[in-house]
């Protein structure tokens, strides 16, 4: 059990040292070593069992059958203590804020570009900078409304922020689903503790959509706009647009009609309102964007700019999830809010500057290098782990186009223990809260614990072996 | 509704039917060879000629052997109406609409999908004697269980239209392989051999009983009599008709016995069409000529609806 348990040269979110749970930790320690390792993997096993059944599944791109798979989950959940949460909650909230900022200014009168604080080049050659967003007054002045923002601790349990998600991030569905398996699993350990509930996303985010209906409308019509089954986050569309009540639609049920956006019913067209959008900003309007796009409804962003109908998140949004934008944001917070960065950025090397990227080519070894503008673990070098050739590889893309790389060094990501073939692992975990942005700033208590189930790896992403683990938000025991 | 998730209601149960109904139909062939006398030609092409599709049939398999016909029928991925396909194709339809059906509808769907493939992956002819009638339960069971489990609204009434307009065309066409097989032995009617047929085929539309109990004697009359007329008999023509133009009613509002739309207007003389004709006038036309011209109606009967409620036309 876990006396044998090392949690070895890093830091681990359970326990301080052999032996020695966190405060926040011990009871759920000491519940936990009163079941057998059977017993254990059992209840692993029927949790695992119910999330299929569920259907909580992702697909795999590769897989033209759309065969789905589960997301493995891990039955030791990771604690963040109250206190501690309570600083990280007013740090996404500072974050959020900043950023929404940011965007309106971008995209409206460029102060921050004036004022010398951010170059115009660097926005402007962000991918997600997209031009026929500028002069764009999204309703009630909210560009980003649903945001999943990356944090990670390093060996000394120092928080990070690691990236930003503002286009349409994923995962919010294992959030609920995981507790809810969890308090199937151990109801005794819920009447314990007092873990902070996570049920009320769905609720928050209706919520927040409904605040963007225009005005006058009495009962607004919101919708979820998905790619469809094949995509690979197409459970969370369906469980999401299921928990709040509204219609699932796809991109060929919409049309403009009468200067508005209409979805195609069997009762004829019928208005749309909002637009919950799981479709990334290129796919909108092929009239606007992507010519090629299939998935999005031609002549959308004419009625978007006429204020008929909103959309969440708005379109431009992901100029910020651009990795060399995001080594701005302690500027930016300093710039629109007057105040220092609460959780602190990862120090960034920017390959555009040529003294950095000197730096950088000389410490491909010690570095991770991340595309600026790609996601989801692609286009990522992790210099320790990587061989000579794929160094080498690398720096002839960096010096080929540095504005497209930043690095980072490598971070000793946190870990937690997970229950692998019946013993403890030390595995890394990163956190990837929800913060919904409406009449105020919600953050969901905890977010989604990615965790590396395969031994050593530090990447936590399900294409890649990664799994995830409940998260609670719990008051340090007395 | 969205009209694509009406769309997906309506073709869950008319592929979920049409499984049921092609192992229906492969079934009755399958024990009217156990009967048929020891030296007598198998006879495999009829089936194929049922499903409308031997063009298809004739270019991949060639000849209509017992193996080659079950194959295109039950496991043939690649041709549309095979069970397999079929199976499949609902399932696909059902996880588009997962937040609009019950979650007992889905998992029975997605069960039955996975059995299917299951038993897709044996290659003993012989196992496929118990498969059948799983599939006809699978059927059952996915009908029982949106009945009971889904709120009786416009998407349940979509997907009740579906099932009948199917069941109506499919009970058409197992009587049409009866009239098939029939014909190379026109001299055979009344001969202990034909009436084993007779028997086999109403089993084959779980029939057998209730006809025993509503006449007494087995002749071609009183089966199509039964099959296509009966106001009652859940697998009639004529009932699947009655029950299917009450959900388009429910769906479109309008009051029984007038239409609005072309679909309510197709359908109603269709309904009116079966409570009116004679046994005489059917066989005056022509069995086969009949049945056939009664697919044509429910065919037009089905673009109507697409027209009416799935394909709506767009102002420009």
């Amino acid at each position: 059990m876990f006396n044998t348990y090392d949690p070895g040269d890093f830091y681990d979110e359970l326990f301080v040292s052999r032996g020695v749970p966190r405060p926040e930790a011990e009871l759920l320690v000491k519940r936990i070593s009163n079941i057998s390792i059977d017993e254990l993997m059992l209840r692993q096993q029927m949790a695992q069992n119910m999330l299929f059944k569920l259907g909580v599944t992702f697909n795999v791109y590769s897989d033209n059958q759309g065969t789905e798979r589960i997301f493995p989950f891990d039955v030791v959940p990771r604690v963040v203590p109250s206190d501690e949460w309570r600083w990280l909650e007013r740090g996404l909230k500072q974050r959020i804020e900043a950023l929404n900022c940011f965007l309106d200014d971008i995209y409206n009168d460029q102060k921050i570009i004036q004022d010398g604080i951010i170059s115009r080049e660097v926005i402007e050659s962000a991918t997600g900078f997209l031009e026929p967003c500028v002069g764009l007054k999204p309703p009630k002045g909210i560009w980003c409304h649903i945001t999943g923002t990356d944090l990670v601790r390093d060996r000394n349990g120092n928080w990070y922020v690691l990236e930003d998600n503002l286009r349409c991030p994923s995962g919010v569905s294992y959030v609920l689903e995981n507790r809810r398996v969890m308090k199937g699993a151990f109801p005794a350990l819920f009447e314990a503790l007092n873990i902070n509930p996570v049920d009320a996303y769905p609720s928050q985010l209706l919520a927040s959509l409904l605040h963007l209906a225009p005005d006058g409308v009495p009962e607004p019509q919101v919708v979820l706009l998905s790619p469809g089954i094949y995509n690979s986050a197409y459970f969370e569309h369906s469980f999401l647009a299921q928990q709040m009540g509204i219609e699932l639609v796809e991109g060929r049920d919409l049309v403009v009609a009468d200067g508005y956006l209409q979805m195609k019913t069997t009762k004829g067209l019928q208005r749309v309102d909002v637009i919950y959008r799981r479709i990334d900003d290129d796919f909108l309007d092929p009239l606007t964007f992507r010519a090629d796009s299939l998935l999005g409804v031609p002549g959308l962003m004419g009625v978007y700019r006429q204020g008929r109908v909103a959309i969440a998140n708005a379109p431009g949004t992901g100029v910020a999830d651009d990795k060399m934008i995001y080594s701005y944001v302690p500027d930016m917070v300093r710039y629109y809010l007057d105040e220092e960065q609460i959780i602190p950025n990862v120090p960034t090397y920017l390959c555009e500057n040529s003294q950095q990227q000197d730096y950088v080519l000389g410490h491909l070894d010690e570095l991770v290098v991340k595309a600026t503008n790609a996601s989801g673990g692609y286009g990522m070098l992790v210099g320790p782990h990587a061989s000579a050739p794929e160094r080498d590889a690398f720096a002839d893309q960096i010096k080929a186009n540095p504005r497209g790389y930043i690095a980072q060094p490598t971070l000793c990501l946190s870990r937690v223990p997970a229950l692998i073939n019946s013993e403890f692992q030390g595995c890394h975990v990163d956190l990837r809260p929800f913060i919904l942005n409406g009449e105020d700033i919600y953050v969901n208590p905890g977010g989604l614990t990615r965790v590396a189930l395969r031994k050593g790896s530090l990447v936590v992403n399900s294409s890649q072996g990664g799994g995830s683990k409940d998260t609670w938000v719990v008051a340090a025991a007395n | 509704m969205l009209s694509r998730v009406a769309n997906s209601i309506y073709w869950i149960n008319r592929y979920v039917e049409r499984a049921e109904n092609v192992s229906r139909f492969v079934e009755v062939n399958l024990h009217l060879l156990l009967d048929a006398p020891v030296g007598t030609m198998q006879q495999w092409e009829p089936l194929v000629v049922t499903t409308g599709d031997q063009k298809i049939f004739q270019d991949r398999y060639g000849e209509a052997t017992a193996e080659n016909v079950l194959k295109f029928l039950t496991f043939d991925s690649d041709y549309p109406n095979s069970i397999r396909s079929c199976v499949k194709a609902a399932r696909e339809n059902a996880r588009s609409v997962r937040e609009i059906i019950s979650s007992e509808m889905w998992e029975q769907l997605n069960e039955f999908y996975l059995r299917v493939e299951d038993a897709a992956k044996s290659t003993d002819i012989t196992n496929l004697y118990a498969f059948y009638p799983e599939v006809k339960t699978a059927s059952h069971l996915f009908a029982g269980v949106m009945d009971a489990t889904m709120s009786h609204n416009e998407g349940w009434h979509f997907g009740r239209l579906g099932r009948f307009l199917e069941r109506a065309d499919k009970t058409a066409r197992i009587l049409d392989v009866k009239y098939f097989i029939l014909l190379p032995s026109a001299a055979a009617v009344g001969s202990p051999l034909d009436n084993l047929q007779w028997i086999a085929l109403l089993r084959s539309a779980s029939a057998y009983e209730m006809y025993r109990k509503c006449e007494h004697m087995l002749n071609p009359r009183g089966v199509v009599d039964f099959l296509v007329l009966h106001p009652e008999f859940p697998r009639s023509i004529r009932c699947c008709i009655l029950q299917a133009e009450q959900s388009l009613h429910k769906i479109s509002g309008t009051p029984g016995g007038s239409w609005r739309l072309s679909s309510e207007r197709r359908l109603g003389k269709l309904r009116s069409h079966l409570e009116y004709i004679t046994l005489e006038e059917i066989f005056e036309t022509g069995l086969h000529e009949f049945l056939d011209g009664l697919q044509d109606d429910l065919n037009h009967v089905g673009s109507a609806i697409t027209e009416n409620f799935f394909g709506l036309p767009v102002p420009a």
